[in-house]
């Protein structure tokens, strides 16, 4: 029997038509363009995790020099926005319980008195601890500025004896989206990649197309690269315009080369195809495959290091990781644009991306032709 | 090359189809020579789609053997596929693409090159009459024109033997009656055609017709050699045509009559089949008329249908 290898007539007219067919769709193309990037604009400013312009409710009992010069270190702190100021420890309780103010700070009346004495002085702040990463920035930041008020107040005016200056390394500010949006360029583009290839050979179960396609000479080969190439296209437009809106409305520089970056991205999105296409030829209806493409964006997201550090990952998970192909995408879109990285450090990454795709192309063909004859 | 004259198109020996435990196709041998229009009727769910999707390697074969065109239907599927043409019984192209992106999509399927594929799809859209609807989207063309698109796309390379199930289910009579004109000319071609079809009008064109039911080809043979099967007219029988008064009194009546032993409206008509002592005053027939009838091809099919049924084995020939 005959087995030439792939025809390229075949395969263009596969892909021909599978580009016709999105670009005629106005559902997968809204899906396709319009979501991500909301989702990125979404995402972009809500995952900012520093805890800036806490709102902040003082009671000023002791209303001395002391204690306005207290205060206004509060004031200064990016950490804490004043919102208000009320006169007993009632509409203090009141404006934390109505969620009106975050912190709630209250210099009592002997404050300076007892400055003044040589004993501590005490304030009182009380953190809504509802939002265990607000509140626990907030015990630290008051923390920090009570220690500087007094040391202030023992120096006077001498150097200080010691000091720590701490410097972060390739996320100067520590801005989150910095830390974020690398990984959400990832996650969104693996998300569009599976998601449409998903659709891809269901759809034409579905409608019945396939039946009158296996009755041709074309072959599982042919039909999967001719469908994978039209997705493949979109998914490298997609990452570019990720990035250029990170770059361009969040700030975010790439200090390495984003041609490297784009060539390691390759082998990860055709992984991601060639899962989105296996799950395609395994389901039987759309919503099916729709499930089963969630089903498995949703475990490899938070495996991957976007969500939780890996290295706050129990050992099981941490090993577990390194299967998913997010992770090692992940790690070098982070390389990339944070550290400056370059083939030198990220080669590993290109490595296994490149036989994780191989593994998931090679294995989505294989099960599609079972089911052809 | 395979495929001579002489050489049947289609061969089928105990061939025998399996989903689990149900037997679509059992023991089913057939040959449809060079040539033909061969008709495959039967009622649903008796395996018409089931033989053409294991003719052509879709559906493995659990026993006995296919050859098409030549080729062994489970080992050289794919040459088999690139030298047939297949109409499904659901319409299957791509309803968001235009007539005219249909037809170049399969001209590049079936590996034409574009001056080849220019040719043939004007050949078939000008003999087909699809040039005023090239550049609507299949999927907004009426019943007719759908199959008259599928039928170009399943033509364009030329195939030498065209599979084409219920080809004119849902469409109208004169959409219908097109279609099969374009079947003979084609026929007159040199393509053989496999069809599938309800319709008995349908089957008394083609030149031979089969029976399936059950998975069991039950007869095959010219419509003129089924109608004269001893099996439909027993000896010691004969077939009444009645008309006129009201027919479904009298078919009631009829059933009842013990020497009736089929009787089914037939239009404006009654078709009976009664024994030979039974003269038409004895039925009680009043005022009706009744005169001496051919079995129709629908006679045949019931009287198969019925044979099965009463057989011990459920089946078989
Ligand atoms: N893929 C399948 N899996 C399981 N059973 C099937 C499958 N395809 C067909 N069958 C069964 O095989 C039998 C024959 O079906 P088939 O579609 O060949 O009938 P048909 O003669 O074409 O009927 P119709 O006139 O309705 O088109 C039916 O009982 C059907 O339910
Ligand atoms: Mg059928």
């Amino acid at each position: 029997m005959i087995r030439k290898g792939l025809s390229i007539k075949r395969l263009v007219s596969v892909t021909r038509k599978e580009v016709i067919h999105i670009l005629r769709d106005p559902a997968t193309l809204f899906f396709a363009v319009v979501i991500p990037v909301l989702e990125l604009l979404m995402l972009g400013y809500a995952i900012d995790t520093n805890v800036r312009h806490v709102r902040t409710i003082v009671f000023d009992e002791a209303r001395t020099q002391e204690s306005r010069a207290l205060l206004r270190r509060f004031e200064n702190a990016e950490d804490f926005s004043i919102v208000g100021e009320v006169f007993t420890d009632r509409d203090l309780g009141e404006a934390l319980v109505s969620g009106r103010a975050r912190v709630g700070i209250k210099v009592p009346e002997n404050y300076s008195r007892r400055l003044q004495a040589g004993q501590t002085g005490q304030v009182l702040i009380l953190v809504d601890g509802s939002e265990s990463s607000v509140a626990a920035e907030a015990v630290n930041v008051s923390n920090a500025i009570a220690l500087s008020e007094s040391l202030d107040r023992l120096v006077a005016g001498r150097a200080l004896p010691v000091e720590a200056r701490p410097r972060v390394l390739f996320n100067p500010d520590t801005r989150s989206p910095n830390f974020f949006i690398p990984g959400l360029l990832v996650v969104l583009c693996q998300m569009m990649a599976m998601m449409l290839t998903a659709n891809a050979i269901v759809r034409e179960k579905e409608k019945g197309t396939l039946e009158q396609l296996f009755m041709t000479p074309v072959r599982a080969s042919e039909l999967m690269v001719g469908k994978m190439l039209p997705y493949l296209g979109f998914t490298v437009l997609e990452f570019c315009g990720i990035a250029l809106l990170m770059n361009t409305i969040f700030g975010v520089p790439i200090r390495g080369n984003f041609l490297t970056l784009l060539a390691i991205a390759l082998p990860f999105f055709l992984a991601m195809l060639g899962v989105g296409l296996w799950i395609s030829t395994r389901a039987q209806t759309r919503d099916a495959s729709l499930q089963m493409a969630m089903g498995t964006v949703i475990p490899s997201i938070f495996l991957s290091g976007y969500v939780f550090p890996l290295d706050s990952m129990p050992t099981f998970f941490r090993y577990l990781a390194q299967a998913v192909p997010t992770t090692w995408m992940i790690d070098a879109s982070r390389g990339v644009i944070l550290r400056g990285a370059g083939w030198a450090e990220l080669w590993p990454n290109a490595a296994v991306l490149s036989g994780m795709a191989v593994l998931a192309l090679v294995s989505s063909t294989a099960m599609f032709r079972k089911r052809v004859s | 090359m395979a495929g001579n004259a002489t050489e049947p198109v289609i061969e089928v020996n105990e061939a025998t189809v399996r989903f689990g435990k149900l037997t679509a196709v059992d023991r089913l041998s057939l040959r449809v020579d060079h040539g033909e229009v061969f008709g495959l009727l039967g009622p649903n769910g008796s395996g018409k789609t089931t033989l053409i999707r294991a003719l052509c390697g879709l559906i493995p074969l659990a026993g006995g053997s296919a050859r098409v065109l030549g080729h062994d239907a489970s080992r050289e599927a794919e040459a088999i596929r690139s030298t047939i043409g297949y109409m499904s019984q659901k319409f299957s192209l791509y309803e968001d693409l235009t007539a005219r992106e249909n037809m170049d999509f399969y001209a590049g399927i079936y590996g034409l090159n574009v001056s080849e594929a220019r040719v043939r799809q004007s050949e078939l859209v000008e003999r087909l009459g699809l040039g005023p609807y090239l550049d609507r989207w299949s999927g907004r063309l009426s019943g007719g024109w759908k199959q008259r698109l599928a039928l170009a796309c399943a033509l364009l390379h030329r195939p030498r033997l065209v599979f084409l199930d219920e080809p004119t289910a849902g469409i109208d009579p004169v959409a219908r009656r097109d279609l099969w004109d374009l079947l003979f000319q084609l026929a007159a071609e040199d393509v053989t055609l496999f069809v599938t079809t309800h319709y008995m009008d349908e089957a008394e064109r083609c030149g031979r017709v089969g029976y399936i039911s059950l998975g069991h080809l039950l007869a095959v043979g010219t419509p003129e050699e089924l109608k004269h099967w001893p099996g439909v007219t027993p000896s010691g029988t004969r077939r009444l045509e009645i008309s006129g008064g009201d027919i479904a009194a009298l078919l009631g009546r009829l059933r009842d009559h013990p020497a009736v032993r089929q009787a089914t409206i037939f239009g404006q008509a009654i078709h009976a089949l009664v024994d030979n002592e039974v003269t038409p005053e004895s039925l009680g027939l009043g005022a009706a008329q009744v005169r001496q009838a051919e079995p129709s091809l629908e006679d045949v099919f019931v009287t198969l249908s019925r044979a099965q049924q009463q057989a011990p084995n459920g089946g078989g020939s």
